[in-house]
């Protein structure tokens, strides 16, 4: 009764024309975030979707210069980093060189701070620290007073972000309480907090990975380089690539070898896995997106594995 | 290739955005399971874990080794209590057309849930379980919350309203049953003045006319995703009066300016109807001063002019005070009021109380406002008004609202922007209620 499926018949055209409507929704919920709060802040990373972010920051608030994809102008908030002591160099060294190159102001809140401080204590030396980040975030969010942070979730990541509001309200813990969410009606948001409390807003909500890859390819958004394909010093570990570097050894027994991979999200080093790719552009990763057969989060992260709930645990802590 | 400097009316491109409902067993997750994972929106880590939690289910044919329902599943906490509890948005594609499913839980207590998915929907996909139906009976009588469904759609103004019978797998003669239920269908809707966009039968454990045509003598419609593909999404009125709520006021620096001090200020907003262009005369609300347009921008560019649904920015000829939440309308063709009469879905597990002064948003404006009268709740089965005098949650009735200062409100079946406010509660912030204006007085 039923034909078999042709999957030429159900992947998207490579029609760049929703991503316009996508684009015009983001600005408005960027504009609306900064209109309705006094102090709001950018989450900014130097990832794939931060800087997604950023270029779509530079589109509501900024007017175009004379040279291609040139803006002028300054955003009217800083961007803020949460850096774990445990980035990838390459990601810092493009953070820093974009943040230079638009002339925008970055505070960085440093896990290590919240380490010396005592808020932050790890079991082991080598522990991933990407859960703990939630910390120095609410410790930066209290000391710099920021009532709105901006961010580069999509609902398409993961299921407690399926259920996540564009904007979602926190408690004075920084908390996520999926069972008292607001419910979201028409573009009516409901920007009201109390004092102490704050807001997480996700202008790409509604994005896809693919259509975060279609974006950057068709506006040409400068990523770091480990995005895209190059040779690294991998282990084959539990059916991931776990990229050799000083916080993540070899474990005995395990043997090292080089493969052409790139990273498809750029988080904290101890969690975070390359693929097997040889995709070189942003098109190039288009075309793989297209086939790919494996999740973004469970390809790549080793914190996401350890229980299938593991984000929404995160989540309520305060985490993006 | 960018659409938003293309002519008023050329192709819309925006995701189609629609809700599905459906009772418990109705099918309605297994149905949301087999768009995603034919559409190749699942993706083979999340089967694995699906397949690891899945030992021992039943598992549909033509697909995965597990119950596609498990797709859909929710948060922890959800899945503790055996229920979901919030609306999901879940996302796939075709050639054709980007999709976003809000997915809301069906039970009768999650009115509020359906009433969140369909504030923006431009369709609803009701789900009808033909095991559940007598379909030899004459007439043939529909489930209660089939109707509800359908009715709490229609009464929220979701643009198309779509009927999936599902389960046909296990009807004995699918095409009597599907031809009975359709009629039953078409018979109720014409009753209460519902437009049906469609009846479409499918098996979603089979895959049966979900993704791909169901190949049969008695059904030569599409299948529920070409007809998906094909159905309006909702704009704006491009025509007609300029109606833009303003959102943001860019300071100099921002927003257009050049960080001289010199430029002017750009006011931007969603154009909620008609279009605007340098040269045309507008007024402002509430203050009624005039100006004329200097100069219209898009995302940074100047631009000639902006239509209903893009955020414009509008650079006037002379500097005046103008604020968020105010409007830019054609001079004289809004009249502003502070009494209206509207459908009211409340939400909050606290009363509605009359006199009560509450927070309203209307288009970016906050006010305060009280229901100065309830005069009718409907019965949530039948959709018939009842006198009432009190309305609790997941309770939708017709009340009188009362702000304190004038509002530039339409009717919401003129317009979209005009007609919406929100409730807030001034004390919890919570969002408490959803109103929809029936009548300006």
């Amino acid at each position: 009764m039923n034909a078999p499926l042709s999957i030429q018949n159900l992947l998207p055209e490579l029609d760049h024309s929703h991503l316009d409507w996508l684009e015009e929704e983001a600005i408005f919920i960027l504009r609306e975030t900064v209109a309705a709060f006094e102090r709001p802040a950018l989450l900014f990373s130097g990832g794939k979707d931060s800087c997604v972010v950023l270029r779509l920051a530079e589109k509501a608030f900024k007017s175009r210069g004379e040279a291609q994809g040139q803006f002028k102008g300054r955003l009217p908030f800083p961007l803020l980093h949460v850096d774990t002591g445990h980035n990838f160099p390459e990601v810092l060294a493009f953070r820093d060189r974009r943040i230079a190159e638009m002339g925008e102001r970055l505070l960085v809140g440093h896990l290590e701070d919240s380490m010396r401080r005592g808020t932050v204590r790890l079991s082991h030396a080598l522990e991933s620290r990407n859960g703990h980040q939630t910390v120095a975030l609410l410790e930066a969010i209290e000391e710099q007073k920021f009532d709105v942070l901006m961010g580069g979730a999509r609902r398409d990541e993961e299921k407690a972000r399926a259920k996540e509001r564009i904007f979602s309200h926190r408690d004075s813990f920084g908390q996520w309480q999926p069972k008292e969410q607001r419910p979201e009606l028409w573009t009516l948001f409901n920007t009201r907090i109390k004092p102490g409390e704050h807001m997480r807003a996700f202008p790409i909500s509604n994005w896809t990975e693919l259509d975060v890859w279609l974006y950057i390819a068709r506006e040409k958004i400068p990523l770091p380089s480990l995005y895209f394909a190059h040779p690294r010093k991998v282990m084959r570990r539990k059916g991931l690539l776990v990229p050799l570097t000083e916080v993540t050894p070899a474990l005995p027994g395990e043997s090292v070898e080089t493969a052409e991979v790139r990273f498809r999200t750029v988080g904290d080093m101890t969690c975070t896995c390359p693929v097997e790719s040889t995709a070189e552009t942003a098109t190039d990763i288009v075309a793989e997106t297209l086939k790919v057969t494996v999740s973004e989060r469970g390809a790549t992260r080793m914190d996401d594995r350890t229980s299938d709930a593991s984000m929404e645990r995160r989540k309520k802590e305060g985490y993006f | 290739m960018n659409a938003l400097n293309a002519a008023p009316g050329s192709r819309d491109h925006r995701a189609l955005r629609f809700l599905t409902a459906g009772s418990v067993d109705d099918g309605k997750s297994t149905l949301i399971g087999r768009l995603l994972f034919d559409s190749r929106a699942i993706l083979a880590d999340q089967i694995d874990t699906l397949e690891k939690r899945a030992l021992g289910t039943s598992a549909a044919s033509n697909g995965p080794g597990f119950d596609l329902s498990l797709l859909t599943d929710g948060l922890e906490a959800e899945r503790e209590q055996g229920i979901t509890i919030d609306v999901a948005y879940r996302y796939f594609a075709t050639r054709k057309r980007k999709f976003i499913i809000a997915d809301a839980p069906g039970h009768e207590q999650y009115t509020r849930n359906m009433v969140t998915a369909a504030a923006g929907s431009d369709a609803a996909v009701v789900l009808v379980d033909i095991t559940k139906l007598d379909t030899l009976a004459s007439p043939l009588t529909l489930l209660p919350q089939t109707r509800r469904h359908a009715l709490l759609a229609a009464l929220l103004r979701v643009p198309s309203i779509v009927f999936a019978v599902n389960k046909l797998d296990a009807a004995t003669d699918p095409a009597q049953a599907y031809g009975a239920v359709r009629k039953a269908l078409l018979d109720f809707a014409a009753e209460a003045g519902i437009a049906v966009a469609g009846v479409v039968p499918v098996s979603a454990l089979r895959g049966d006319n979900v993704t791909q045509r169901l190949d049969a003598s008695w059904y030569q419609g599409p299948s529920l995703l070409q007809l998906l593909e094909e159905l309006p999404a909702t704009q704006e009125r491009r025509s007609g009066d300029l109606l833009l709520p303003v959102q943001y006021v860019a300071r100099d620096g921002d927003g257009g300016g050049e960080g001289t001090g010199k430029q002017p200020r750009t006011l931007w907003g969603r154009i909620a109807q008609g279009g605007v262009k340098a040269g045309d005369a507008v007024e402002l609300l509430p203050s009624g001063q005039r100006a004329v347009v200097a100069q219209v921008r898009l995302a940074g560019n100047a631009v000639d002019e902006a239509g209903a649904g893009q955020s414009a920015g509008v650079v006037l000829d002379r500097q005046l005070d103008v604020s968020r939440g105010d409007w830019i309308v054609t001079p004289g063709s809004v009249r502003e009021t502070r009494r209206f009469t509207a459908t009211l879905a409340w939400l909050d597990v606290e009363p509605a109380a009359i006199g009560r002064k509450y927070w309203v948003r209307h288009g970016n404006r906050w006010v305060q406002a009280r229901i100065s009268a309830i005069e009718s709740v409907l019965d949530i089965h039948t959709l018939k008004a009842t006198d009432a005098h009190q309305l609790v949650v997941n309770e939708i009735g017709t009340v009188v609202i009362e702000t304190q200062q004038a509002l530039p409100v339409r009717a919401y079946e003129a317009n979209r922007v005009g007609g919406a406010l929100i409730i807030v509660d001034p004390s919890t912030n919570r969002t408490s209620g959803a109103l929809l204006v029936k009548a300006v007085h």
